[in-house]
């Protein structure tokens, strides 16, 4: 009886947890054109100080995005999140220049990533900013978690020990997905890898998830047009421009107005 | 788990039996027997099989829903709450079944006979795995011929193995091909394999096995031992350190609950695991709020994780047995509740487990598939995880009726035994 009470307690507790969470998701601003993405998902800790620091004083924005095939579109250059958030960045931060390019990785764990990062970088000015999208060719392999997490905890000390700041971006939320691949273990991997170097995770999967449940895009759709998979990638784009922004403290209101 | 605190429960079970000539043909095959023709026979052993029973049941569902897609019924599932989850329960509670019935088995009829009951056991979930594959398998081929959204071009690359079939069903058969959300079964077929041998020690040196047992568990985390798995990557559920909570399963059937029943009743053990549960209650919610985050030192942070499923983390395997524990303490073996109706469906369940572990796996297919085509939604994830449970009672509720039919018409004991085999509960 007692523990059937403290189940019950436990579910009550839960449930007032997630009613509290509730309206705070209501009151978010919502971003621009449809992909709404609630604040708590767009926000984070962990601070990019190097980008504020570029983006406020040399008023310039390098980013390197290392991803695999799912950082792409297959249509016209630019349409993958890469080239979308480039854009926002454009234009959220009028006056800076802003240069974005993408590495594909193309079916390499993030273990064969993370050795080659160097390779990667090449010699010279490291980027401001690396976007480090990883998990998914490890998750479809079923690759050991603690090897996975080895991997990304030194593929982010590379990037870090070089000089740049580091987001992690983790798996794609597809609904139709979770039959064949286990991602849980290596989105908690992610988490816990940013957590430690404090560096951003932008929750790619809860983003898309969260979009799939309140409908904003029907991600069991089975047609083989492009559009979906580009409305998707434009969204990210532009979430993934204000969670760079958001993370680096920047308010883009303030450099509307130069300093000199 | 259960019955820890039971030391009368052991004498009354072969009185049930005897007391009862089919259920002496049935049991050694069923770990769980239907009380119903146990129950005039002696209440007290009914009892002790209901607690277990009924926590297995529990298992079962909480497994169905934790392999669905998330949903409101996932805030229900243990593993929201804490380190361990429900495959920790039914691993343990199959050992300690399992290592009950057959080593009453074993003492009757001899090593040779009741190791050859084992490995039928093992062919038949074999069976059931290989059949749990096949329904995958045409799953997954529809999905492969019917969804081309470029938004997933990356990930729909998991179906690659579908251009070689032979290699992947060989693969398959082989055990090392493990789809998601089919790892229980080639664990459990495993520790099952060696349930005789192991058995057959437990039954001179209980505590030497048990030894052995954490000493195994200790050596596969230092040398990295685990069973290598197709097409690359090892064992999701590593046997050589799971075996440890089936070998504690069956150290408690065989006596050591009794001996451990006076530790389990000491308020202060009591009062270390529940301090040990709250802890991991919050640890386990700062990771769904991660603004609770802060409040956790970075260096136990450090030090606690990853928190390994696939190896038993040391960090569930404690959780499991203060949860455990706890429940021992707060639920007596002759608490009324379990004979009310409401829990009877889970009971019911409990006492089929492999059947009805095979019907949650595949409803979680079909669940998948028809959240796939009907478009998510929560009411239908609700619906969904609902009528999963529903249908699992049903179904423990028809085989129950079956074997009890059967038994009864059935005259010989042969026929009794052959009926006791495809009904019989999971071991």
């Amino acid at each position: 009886m007692r523990a059937t009470a403290g189940l019950t307690a436990l579910a009550l507790l839960s449930i007032a947890w997630l009613g509290g969470i509730a309206p705070a998701r209501a009151e978010s601003a919502s971003p621009p054109s449809g992909c709404e993405v609630p604040a708590y998902l767009l926000s984070s800790e962990s601070e990019l100080k190097k980008v504020a620091e570029a983006v406020k004083t040399d008023g310039r924005l390098d980013i390197l995005v290392i991803g695999s095939r799912s950082a792409t579109v297959v249509a016209p250059n630019g349409s993958g999140f890469p080239g979308r958030m480039e854009a926002a960045l454009r234009d959220k931060l009028p006056g800076v220049a802003v240069k974005v390019d993408l590495r594909l990785q193309i079916k390499k764990t993030a273990a064969e990533v993370s050795g080659e990062l160097g390779q990667i970088l090449g010699e010279g000015q490291p980027p401001t900013l690396v976007i480090w999208q990883t998990g998914t060719v490890d998750a479809m392999r079923a690759v050991d978690p603690d090897d996975f997490r080895t991997a990304v905890d030194e593929g982010v000390a590379t990037l870090q020990k070089r000089g740049s700041d580091v987001v992690l971006m983790n798996l794609q939320y597809g609904p139709r997905m979770e039959t064949m691949i286990t991602t849980a273990p290596y989105l908690d991997v992610l988490r816990v890898v940013a957590q430690q170097h404090g560096a951003p995770l932008f929750d790619r999967f809860a983003i898309m998830h969260h979009w799939n449940e309140t409908g904003q895009f029907d991600l069991f759709n089975n047609s083989r047009g492009i559009d979906l998979a580009k409305r998707v990638h434009d969204c990210l784009g532009r979430a993934l421009a204000s969670f760079v922004i958001g993370a680096a403290r920047v308010n883009p209101a303030e450099l509307r107005t130069p300093r000199q | 788990m259960t019955s820890v605190t039971d030391p009368s429960s052991h004498s009354a079970r072969p009185a049930c039996a005897a007391g009862d000539g089919r259920a002496t043909v049935d049991a050694p095959l069923v770990p769980a027997p239907p009380p119903a023709p146990c129950k005039p026979a002696v209440a007290a052993g009914g009892e002790r099989e209901l607690r277990l029973d009924l926590f297995r049941g529990l298992a079962l569902w909480l497994i169905f829903v934790d392999h669905l897609p998330p949903n409101l019924f996932t805030w229900l599932t243990i593993r929201n709450y804490g380190f361990s989850d429900a495959t920790e329960i039914f691993i343990f509670i199959s050992g300690y079944t399992a290592a009950f019935v057959y080593s009453r088995a074993m003492t009757e009829r001899g090593f040779v006979v009741a190791g050859a009951r084992i490995l039928k056991r093992v062919w038949q979930i074999y069976v059931a795995h290989v059949f749990l594959f096949t329904i995958f398998l045409a799953e997954i081929s529809y999905v492969a011929t019917s969804f081309e959204n470029p938004l997933y071009t990356e990930e729909m690359g998991i179906l690659d193995f579908l251009k070689q079939p032979d290699v992947t069903i060989v693969q398959a058969l082989l055990l090392k091909f493990r789809p998601v959300n089919m790892d229980v079964l080639p664990l459990y077929i495993v520790l099952m394999l060696f349930l005789p041998p192991i058995l057959w020690l437990m039954q001179r040196k209980p505590d030497l096995t048990l030894g052995l047992s954490v000493g195994l568990y200790a050596l596969a985390w230092e040398f990295n031992l685990n069973l290598p798995a197709y097409p690359n990557g090892v064992w999701f559920f590593n046997p050589f350190a799971w075996q440890l909570l089936f070998v504690f399963g069956a150290w408690c059937a065989l006596g050591g609950a009794r001996r451990m029943a006076p530790l389990l009743s000491s308020r202060v053990l009591m009062a270390l695991c529940v301090v040990y549960l709250l802890a991991a209650f919050f640890i386990t919610m700062t990771w769904h709020l991660p603004q609770l985050g802060h409040f956790v030192p970075r260096v136990i942070e450090q030090w606690m994780y990853p928190i390994n499923k696939t190896d038993l983390d040391v960090l569930r395997f404690m959780h499991f047995l203060a949860l455990a524990a706890l429940t021992v303490y707060l639920l007596p073996s002759d608490w009324p509740g379990l004979r009310s109706p409401w829990l009877r469906p889970a009971i019911l369940c409990g006492q089929h487990s492999l059947e009805i572990f095979c019907l949650g796996v595949f409803l979680a297919f079909a669940g998948h598939f028809v959240l796939a085509e009907v478009s998510g939604g929560a009411v239908i994830h609700f619906v969904v995880s609902l009528s999963g449970i529903v249908i699992m009672s049903a179904a423990a509720a028809v085989f129950s009726w079956y074997k009890h039919v059967a038994a009864k018409g059935g005259k010989d004991a042969k026929s009794a035994e052959t009926n006791a085999d495809l009904a019989g509960g999971g071991s």
